[in-house]
């Protein structure tokens, strides 16, 4: 079973990459402590996402024709790993570039593709996603925000809670009714972009429990939308939302969420007791299970670049990928805490309290532990 | 390589089902099943074809091993194939007995069958009696190959495990429905495949640099197959209740070789103990680690 899964070699030409991205992000990340770059994909910095579009690293799949790069997979997949193992922050683009992008590409007009897409490609158009509710989590289809049809267009209502990056993007591509009631379950759902700066768009941030505030919940009170906001096919935002999740839960993002602590960490680590057992043996275990979970990741990248949707497979990876991402805290706090008289600096204390705050997000977000693990159960030919 | 690799899965189908792997492990005579592997002339399949073998690199051979896991065969057939590919670069002769990797203490039930073990290094192995341990010193060498080949065995029984126990899930009725309907043992079924398809990966990355393996990639693959193994075992007996624990069922083969391999050669903490001196030698954040060649 999963028998495509194999190991995968990165192209050169996609390789050759790294270093002059290496030089762009070092000059973002050189005076930010550990602390902060651990945030990687909540750290918001606009400037940051522009530079790496002018440089060419955003929309690397896109088509030239649309302002992107004209690659692969694996090409995205070295420019991710790079920006999520320095602790780059990303969140500007991140939504936009690895999701919106693709789903526009994939199902948008002419239109719509020739407005947003090169401007994604240049790190200008910021996007997040409206599915959870308040009364729809999981079960995402049950979602009540709705979309009546008007003349020129759509009357909005509703409200989309849980928003990573709301307050800063411009758009939001939400998951909404447009015919139908939640009884109708995943008929009647469609995709539509909204202007979060359209009138009757209120935003309000949600601080969590790490005290930022990355995620919000937004309002829609009487929005009107033109004829062009809906993408894709009305009552098809089903199926193009399970499209769009494929391309979320398939990325190195589901083993580097951690990585920033596993590296100040062992940089402690081998200041303090290089020759410590217990502590190495702790390193090397980690060290290769994120061997393996990237071979893992590649796997699957492969299966996008040969034009697969691997639905089961990325599933797979990022329950697999979240564990690793959720022990990394838990190893090294026990190490440091089997050591009490020794002190920890400041830097790695305050990366180690964020990161394990952050830790239970991380087999939330993009689909829980349980919803992949029923995917996973049905790939297997189970119910 | 399907073509080599089809006709090694009958061989062993014939050769060696259950019966037969219950009858060596009861004491039987394991010499008929050796000389049908011996006269397949797949003993030579790493062999370098100058030396009158296939050639094969060790990831091509890789998946024989595996079959080797899948069908339990209580032989020393992969450290044979291995062997005999060292000893053929060394100039070395052999003969038709089985040889064993001689790298430490053996976690199976019962005896390995071996008439010879094999000690030294990748480039100066030395055949020595079945009886004589060698010292510490002349076992270290060979051990990531030894630990390449149980993590391939690990890798091809775990694949099989996942198969029986999605079948056995989807057969068994209780509360009026098969029990793989059942959310619980479904969660626990994604996570069985999850370990087999990382055991398998994990196995390929001890294959992928040739014989002999880097010892960081043998490291990382043993240590990982290992994990997987005992989280395999451990589910597949949780979905089969009672029948699994029976000895006429055939999953315990299949488990109680599991926990042998993944102690054998090794096990995961021995193999992260190593990983983490060799992190401590040559200080690099993880991604440079990744990226950075293993060293032969």
């Amino acid at each position: 079973m999963f028998e495509t899964l194999t190991l995968a070699a990165i192209p050169a030409e996609d390789e050759a990459l790294r270093a002059p991205l290496r030089a762009l992000i070092a000059e973002t990340i050189a005076a930010m402590p550990a602390d902060r770059r651990a945030r990687s994909w909540q750290g918001f910095d606009a400037g940051f996402s522009r530079a790496l579009g002018a440089a060419g690293f955003l929309g690397l799949t896109m088509p030239v024709d649309y302002g992107g790069a004209g690659r692969g997979a694996f090409a995205r997949f070295v420019v991710v790993e790079e920006l999520l193992a320095a602790g780059a922050p990303v969140a500007a683009h991140w939504i936009a570039d690895r999701q919106s992008a693709p789903l526009i590409l994939r199902f948008g007009t002419e239109a719509q593709r020739r407005r947003y897409i090169p401007a994604i490609c240049r790190g200008e158009a910021l996007f997040c996603i409206g599915m959870s509710e308040p009364g729809s989590g999981s079960d995402l289809a049950s979602v009540r925000t709705r979309a009546d049809r008007v003349d020129g267009g759509w009357r909005l209502n509703g409200q989309k809670i849980w928003t990573t990056g709301a307050l800063h993007c411009d758009y939001m591509i939400a998951l909404v009714r447009t015919s139908g009631t939640s009884a109708d379950r995943h008929a009647g759902l469609s995709q539509v972009i909204v202007d979060l700066r359209a009138p009757g768009v209120t935003t309000r941030p949600i601080t969590d429990l790490t005290g930022d505030a990355h995620f919000a919940e937004v309002f829609f009170d009487d929005v009107l939308l033109d004829d062009d906001a809906l993408i894709g096919t009305e009552g098809g935002g089903w199926a193009q939302v399970t499209a769009e999740l494929a391309f979320e839960r398939s990325g190195p993002e589901r083993i580097y969420s951690s990585v920033v602590l596993l590296d100040a960490w062992t940089r402690h680590l081998l200041r303090e007791r290089p020759t410590d057992v217990a502590a190495l043996e702790a390193l090397g275990g980690l060290s290769a299970r994120l061997a393996v979970l990237r071979e893992m990741s590649l796997a699957v990248t492969a299966r996008l670049a040969d034009g697969e949707s691997p639905v089961v497979e990325a599933s797979l990876v990022k329950d697999l990928g979240t564990r690793f991402e959720q022990d990394v805290p838990v190893i090294v706090g026990e190490d440091l805490a089997a050591h009490p008289d020794a002190p920890v600096g400041g830097e790695l204390l305050r990366t180690l309290l964020y990161t394990t705050q952050a830790a239970p997000s991380y087999s939330l977000r993009g689909g829980t532990r349980e919803i992949l693990r029923g995917i996973i159960a049905r790939g297997l030919g189970l119910r | 390589m399907q073509e080599l690799i089809e006709p090694f899965a009958r061989l062993l189908e014939d050769l060696c089902p259950p019966s037969v792997v219950r009858a060596i492990e009861a004491g039987g005579d394991w010499r008929p099943l050796w000389q049908g592997i011996v006269d397949s002339g797949y003993l030579d399949a790493l062999v370098p074809e100058e030396a009158g073998g296939a050639g094969l690199a060790l990831n091509e051979a890789a998946p024989l091993v595996g079959l080797l896991g899948r069908h339990v065969v209580p032989l020393p057939v992969g450290d044979t194939m291995v062997a005999r590919a060292l000893l053929a670069r060394a100039g070395t002769a052999w003969s038709d007995e089985p040889i064993a990797l001689a790298t430490g203490a053996s976690f199976a039930a019962t005896p390995p069958v071996a008439a010879q073990m094999l000690v030294g290094t990748p480039d100066e192995p030395r055949l020595v009696g079945a009886e004589a341990l060698a010292d510490p010193a002349e076992r270290a060498p060979l051990r990531p190959l030894a630990a390449v080949l149980r993590a391939q065995q690990i890798a091809g029984a775990g694949a099989r495990v996942l198969e029986m126990s999605v079948a056995y899930a989807n057969d068994r009725v209780q509360f009026g429905k098969p029990i793989g309907r059942q959310q619980a043992l479904q969660q626990q079924l994604a996570v069985l495949a999850e370990q087999a398809v990382a055991a398998r990966l994990a196995a390929a990355i001890g294959v992928r640099g040739g014989l002999p393996p880097a010892p960081r990639d043998a490291a990382i693959a043993k240590h990982g197959a290992s994990l997987a193994a005992a989280e395999i075992a451990g589910i597949a007996h949780a979905i089969h209740g009672a029948i699994g624990i029976s000895e006429e069922y055939d999953l315990q083969l299949l488990t109680r070789s599991l926990h042998a391999w993944r102690l054998a050669d090794g096990g995961a903490g021995y193999w992260a103990a190593e990983l983490g001196r060799e992190r401590a030698a040559t200080p690099a954040a993880a991604l440079d680690w990744l990226l950075a060649p293993a060293e032969v």
